[in-house]
């Protein structure tokens, strides 16, 4: 008799839980096995008995949290195939963050996909995401709207220098998420041939440290110091998304707020953030990307958990593809709310 | 149409004026005529074709998007023109397929089917060599030809231009035609950048533009020193009005001297101008505009008739029946109507009750200190001699003391039974020149303090524009007695009064209370033991049939959140009811008109 997907894998309170294997899946509260599928802190979370998930997210988990952020600690390889109580888990790239992964949950022939967040676009930072066919596949949508078309990244980082060389008096203050998308911006910036040093707000100096020692090139990456902001004409300066209308932005010279996220293709949330420059960078799939990456894998059944649900799950319907919205809270808080500026750093990654 | 775009582009995420001066500055005298003329009159709304209506232009996007899709898009993005914008397929694409005819089924992977046509990115959107793009229009070519085509072809015009323009090009042609061109550009500020062209003051420009009509050649001609000034062919022009600030009793009423300032009620009721002259061969011109100069003399054929005189009044309009003035609910029935019928005239007789005399016997009188141009005001006003034009009396005060009590009870002191009309008092110094705009210092209103109520919030919507995706707008009930005990009833909706960090924090708490979504609505948690206790101020209140509780607010605003108060504690229906039964005055919901000198 085969076994059913909700057997393989339920909802609780703390999040999807795998009853076969008794463990949870990027849980929001403290449990007593977790599997993480990336570092963000929407789905890492401290204080688990017992951690699984690859070796960078473990290193970024240890970095953010202190290294006793849980009691004992397991690294996936991606790829290979674990066995957890009577189910098989295997780890595989997500294309979101480095050390970023989907967890394939497969008992009897049956399998679940846990993709976490995970995008298609190239990205010098991760391993590309990959294509695993199964029953479940377990979605995002964070731009689960058809208003959101993520553009070339190459033009978004070519208006960023553009605005520099035309304000070469002014300083450029580029909000990004401390964890992949700052990182991102970084290397896409050295790939454009910005070979200045890039500047950076406090809150990013550990993590971008991490990545370098992960063997990712990012350049002179200088921490600002708060005496001489003054002095930084024509500098890039790359800070936590809730410093761009801060006060310390504020002495910069003439600063120019940017802010690299998905969200800045809507007006509107530009704005409410007094933002002057968007810059359309996400680390999200877009609406054709979701769409596509649902037609590659090709599985039955399609579960979303946070983001624009209604949207994806009505997509699906059309393409005669069984999907439900899953209501999970407290990731991305909903996909669309501000991070929040009071919250502790690391937060508000959650809806790049 | 571009250039007009990609102005419009910049100055959306500009927030400063001088930058936003430079950049219309710099596109005035880099783009020529007629298309800046014509981006002139889009910015200072004084363009007019057959506006596209926002169904038809929901329409056109329903034929190539999925309309569940679009309609969530819609919802999300908060602005209709935006969404279209950014959803419309790219120029060159297939035609539209229905994604509801399942095309391929869901392992095929053929085709397009992510509800839009054509997604970008190169997959096979741009136009091909089979394709040639379409022109890109220019702005003088969407505005001649919405003024000359018929209805039933605009959807074919829309369409053809949409293909042809970019994301931002697409976003402004939809302010355009949907007359919704808000880009935080006030017609002030366009003008002063014209201006600027020239080393003209923004009032020069403001004298002779209600004379001239797009695209304004020979306004450009003049302010870049190629030609005279354009001759103000209109005998009886609008002069931009000076508006005053509220006044804050702590820290700005103990620093001005009572004996520098004439104090007078401020009416609750609409501020416009009543402008007249004598056009070349003799014959009198009358005009009615309101506080932005629009020429709303075909609405008030009563009081044009007044204007004999040769001048400019500054007053407010007001309903008056049998000398009382009546509600600002009455006046808004005169207003906004279409056709101006005999019975709407003998209902609802318009007068001006005068505030200032800005011009008269062809001379301007605005650099004249108030003192003088009352005197003045007061002899035309006796000379005139008009049932529908009266003087605003003046309130005499010797300390602030006598005016706060005047204030707190005009009944009292001398209103009598207008007294429901006055909505505070205004003071104006005795020695201040008529200067346009808003300027600190000369003027002040001091408005009646607003009634409060402790209510609990029940439901919270998605705000627009720069609040799109944040629930911004809520909904508050009072407690009364019900079927089953008590109960709570909605009694208002308020979306201000409070600060953007304050919005971040009812924001969370609306997320994390939800416990109903109805679309870009939801429920919160209430009760007497779950829910969040907001004062609301407001000016008054009114029965209304359409609401549940019967009765209506009247600019309704969120005061204070009060975290610290259980709702079992928030007020009952009752506290407003008294008010009602107070005053038993007629409000009308919604009275949004910005009605203050």
């Amino acid at each position: 008799m085969p076994i059913s997907a909700s057997e393989l894998l339920s909802l609780t309170r703390e999040g999807l839980y795998c009853p076969l294997g008794r463990f949870h899946v990027d849980p929001t509260w403290p449990v007593e096995r977790a599997l993480i599928t990336h570092g963000h802190a929407d789905h890492a979370r401290s204080g688990h008995g017992h951690v699984l998930g690859t070796a960078e997210t473990l290193r970024i988990m240890a970095v953010r949290y202190g290294e006793d952020f849980c009691r004992t600690r397991q690294e996936a390889r991606l790829g290979e195939a674990m066995r957890i109580g009577d189910v098989t888990v295997r780890f595989a790239p997500a294309g979101h963050v480095l050390g970023s992964a989907q967890i394939a949950i497969e008992k009897d022939g049956k399998r679940i996909v846990v993709s976490g967040d995970y995008k298609r676009a190239p990205d010098p930072t991760c391993l590309p995401f990959e294509v695993i066919p199964c029953d479940v596949f377990i979605t995002e949508a964070t731009f689960g709207l058809p208003v959101f078309v993520h553009p070339d990244t190459r033009g978004e980082v070519r208006k960023l220098l553009d605005s520099v060389a035309l304000f070469p008096e002014r300083a450029h203050i580029v909000g990004a998420y401390a964890l992949g998308k700052a990182q991102r911006v970084m290397a896409l910036l050295r790939e454009e041939g910005w070979d200045r040093p890039i500047h950076l707000h406090g809150a990013m100096e550990k993590l971008t440290e991490l990545y370098k020692r992960e063997g990712i090139p990012l350049g002179d990456t200088p921490k600002v110091v708060a005496a001489e902001r003054k002095d930084l004409t024509g500098a890039i300066v790359i800070c936590p998304p809730s410093a761009i209308q801060d006060l310390w932005a504020r002495k910069f010279p003439d600063p120019v707020a940017a802010f690299a996220s998905g969200w800045m293709r809507v007006r509107a949330r530009a704005r409410q953030k007094g933002v002057e420059l968007p810059l359309v960078i996400s680390d999200h799939s877009d609406w054709p990307d979701l769409c596509r990456t649902i037609r590659d894998i090709g599985a039955e059944e399609v579960w979303v958990t946070h983001g624009q649900e209604d949207a994806l799950v009505h997509w699906c319907g059309t393409q005669g593809i069984k999907a439900k919205p899953l209501h999970l809270l407290g990731y991305g808080d909903d996909g669309e709310a501000e991070p929040d500026p009071a919250a502790k750093p690391g937060m508000e990654e959650a809806s790049s | 149409m571009n250039d007009f775009a990609h102005l419009l582009d910049r100055l959306a995420y500009e927030p400063r004026r001088n930058a936003k001066l430079r950049l219309l500055k710099d596109f005035f005298a880099s783009t020529h005529d007629p298309e800046r003329g014509y981006a002139l009159a889009a910015m200072t709304g004084n363009l007019s074709f057959r506006e596209a209506k926002p169904a038809m232009i929901r329409v056109l996007a329903e034929e190539r998007v999925d309309p569940v899709l679009f309609g969530l898009s819609r919802n999300y993005v908060g602005d209709l023109a935006e969404t279209v914008a950014l959803i419309w397929p790219a120029a060159g694409a297939t035609p539209a397929n229905p994604p509801s005819a399942g095309e391929g089924g869901p392992q095929s992977g053929s085709g397009e089917g992510s509800g839009i046509s054509a997604v970008g990115r190169g997959l096979g959107a741009g136009p091909g060599h089979n394709n040639p793009p379409p022109d890109v229009p220019t702005l003088a070519e969407v505005v001649e030809t919405l003024s000359t085509i018929a209805k039933k072809d605009l959807p074919r015009h829309l369409a053809r231009w949409l293909d042809a323009l970019d994301e931002t090009g697409r976003w402004a042609l939809l302010k355009l035609v949907t007359g919704n061109l808000r880009v935080g550009v006030s017609a002030r500020l366009a003008k002063t950048a014209l201006g600027a062209l020239g080393a003209h003051e923004p009032d020069a420009i403001e004298e002779i533009w209600h004379g001239l009509e797009p695209p304004y050649e020979s306004l450009f001609a003049w302010v870049e020193g190629r030609g005279d000034r354009p001759e103000t062919l209109n005998p009886a022009p609008f002069r931009p009005p000076m508006l005053s600030h509220p006044i804050e009793e702590d820290a700005d009423l103990d620093k001005l001297a009572p004996d520098e300032f004439s104090a007078e009620w401020k009416w609750d009721g609409i501020r416009v101008q009543l402008a007249g002259g004598r056009d070349r061969d003799g014959r009198q011109v009358a005009k009615v505009y309101s506080r932005t100069g629009e020429d709303i003399t075909g609405a008030f054929p009563d009081l044009a008739e007044a204007v004999t005189f040769e001048g400019a009044i500054d007053g407010e309009l007001l309903i008056l029946r049998e000398s009382r003035v009546q509600s600002f609910n009455v006046l808004q029935q005169r207003l906004n109507r279409k056709a101006v019928t005999g019975k709407l005239l003998e209902e609802f007789p318009a007068h001006v009750r005068a505030y200032d005399l800005l011009a008269a016997g062809g001379e301007d009188l605005r650099a004249l200190p108030f003192a003088e141009r009352r005197k003045a005001l007061e002899n035309l006003i006796k000379k005139l001699d008009h049932a529908r034009v009266d003087l605003s009396p003046l309130v005499p005060f010797a300390t602030w003391q006598d005016l706060a009590t005047a204030r707190a009870d005009p009944a009292s002191a001398g209103a009598g039974a207008d007294a429901d009309a006055i909505e505070g008092v205004m003071l104006k110094r005795l020695d201040s020149v008529y200067q346009p705009g808003r300027p600190k210092g000369p003027w002040w209103k001091w408005k009646r303090e607003p009634f409060v109520v402790d209510a609990v919030m029940m439901y919270a919507q998605r705000g627009h524009g720069k609040r799109s995706s944040f629930y911004s707008d809520y909904t508050f009930g009072c407690w009364r007695d019900g079927d089953e005990g008590e109960e709570l009833v909605p009694v208002g909706k308020a979306y201000h009064g409070f600060t953007d960090a304050e919005l971040q924090k009812l924001d969370r708490y609306v997320r994390n209370h939800t416990t109903k979504r109805f679309g870009p609505v939801r429920e919160v948690a209430y009760g007497r033991e779950a829910g969040l206790v907001l004062e609301i101020a407001f000016e008054g209140v009114q029965r209304s049939t359409r609401h549940k509780s019967g009765v209506a607010m009247r600019f309704p605003r969120v005061s204070r959140i009060r975290w610290d108060k259980p709702p079992a504690e928030a007020d009952r229906l009752e506290a407003l009811e008294r008010i009602l039964e107070r005053g038993e005055r007629e409000i009308a919901p919604g009275a949004s008109m910005e009605t203050d000198g």
